[in-house]
């Protein structure tokens, strides 16, 4: 069960749940919710073919998705003010109602 | 002996474990429609997927994934849920071009990574059991200590320039009381 074609698999289901999460919903903190999602996708790919791969001792897949970790992190710190911001100038988080950026 | 007979179906039921977990919480987080229970959904997700990098042997990462994840990008999205949209989404009325597109999209994806599933079958790797235990907390230590030191610097820098962003956006529009 645990061969690189199932965690490949998982990955894939997440990240479709993730992408429909992003197209489908309208809230801009769901939106970054899906966008999460991806990102866990990415790492768990990263993650089994470094471990599934020729050379796992050069630890490469771990640190490129220590990084992407650190990445997505910092990226939720800089979208969730950008909404906030965005809440407080338009007094909506509605991604259809926020539609021009000269308000 | 009767442990090693039992050893297999107890790893494919907490591998089994981990993936429900982490699909479930993935299923929540997108179809819910109140936001504090899809943040609800990441973080058990993302419990789910901690699960699955233990299970790839790398427990520092799960640690981290738990920690970072859990302990501050969903307390992160509380706070922004609590300061910026209480309310429900709008029902949506007439968006059916859009979920179509999304449904096409969704399927694409899926598509391209069971695609790449399928050029990693052709090739079947497995992992050498004496490099078993090479992901552990000193190699990875060492290694961003040497190899990835400039990286390791890089991404610190990125984090405190996120900082001062985001505390650079979100402050303007605060009054006093």
């Amino acid at each position: 069960m645990s061969t690189l074609q199932s965690f490949l698999i998982v990955s894939a289901l997440l990240f479709g749940i993730g992408l429909t999460g992003v197209l489908t919903r309208r809230n801009a903190i769901l939106v970054l919710l899906g966008i999460e999602f991806m990102l866990n996708a990415a790492n768990l790919n990263f993650i089994a073919f470094w471990r599934f791969g020729p050379n796992p001792e050069a630890l490469t897949g771990v640190m490129f998705a220590l990084f992407a970790i650190a990445v997505a992190a910092a990226e939720a710190a800089v979208g969730l003010a950008l909404v906030i911001a965005i809440y407080r100038h338009a007094r909506t988080a509605n991604l259809d109602a926020v539609e021009e950026l000269k308000g | 002996m009767n442990s090693s007979s039992a050893a297999p179906f107890l790893l494919t039921l907490v591998f089994s474990v981990a993936v429900l977990t982490a699909m479930g919480g993935a299923l929540i987080a997108v179809l819910s429609h109140r936001i504090i229970r899809s943040v609800c959904g990441l973080a058990l997700c993302c419990l789910g997927l901690a699960g699955l990098y233990y299970f790839l042997r790398s427990p520092f990462l799960a640690l981290m994934e738990i920690l970072i994840y859990i302990g501050a990008v969903c307390v992160t999205i509380v706070f922004a849920v609590m300061l910026a949209e209480p309310d429900e989404p709008v029902p949506r009325a007439h968006r059916v071009g859009s979920l179509v597109w999304a449904s096409v999209l969704a399927v694409a994806g899926v598509l391209l990574f069971w695609g790449l599933t399928r050029l990693t079958a052709q090739a079947p790797v497995t992992v050498p059991a004496s490099r078993a235990s090479d992901g552990s907390v000193a190699a990875i230590g060492l290694a961003l200590l040497t190899t990835y030191g400039m990286a390791f610097e890089m991404i610190s820098l990125v984090l405190l320039v996120a900082i001062l962003g985001a505390l650079a956006v979100a402050r303007p529009g605060r009054h006093k009381p």
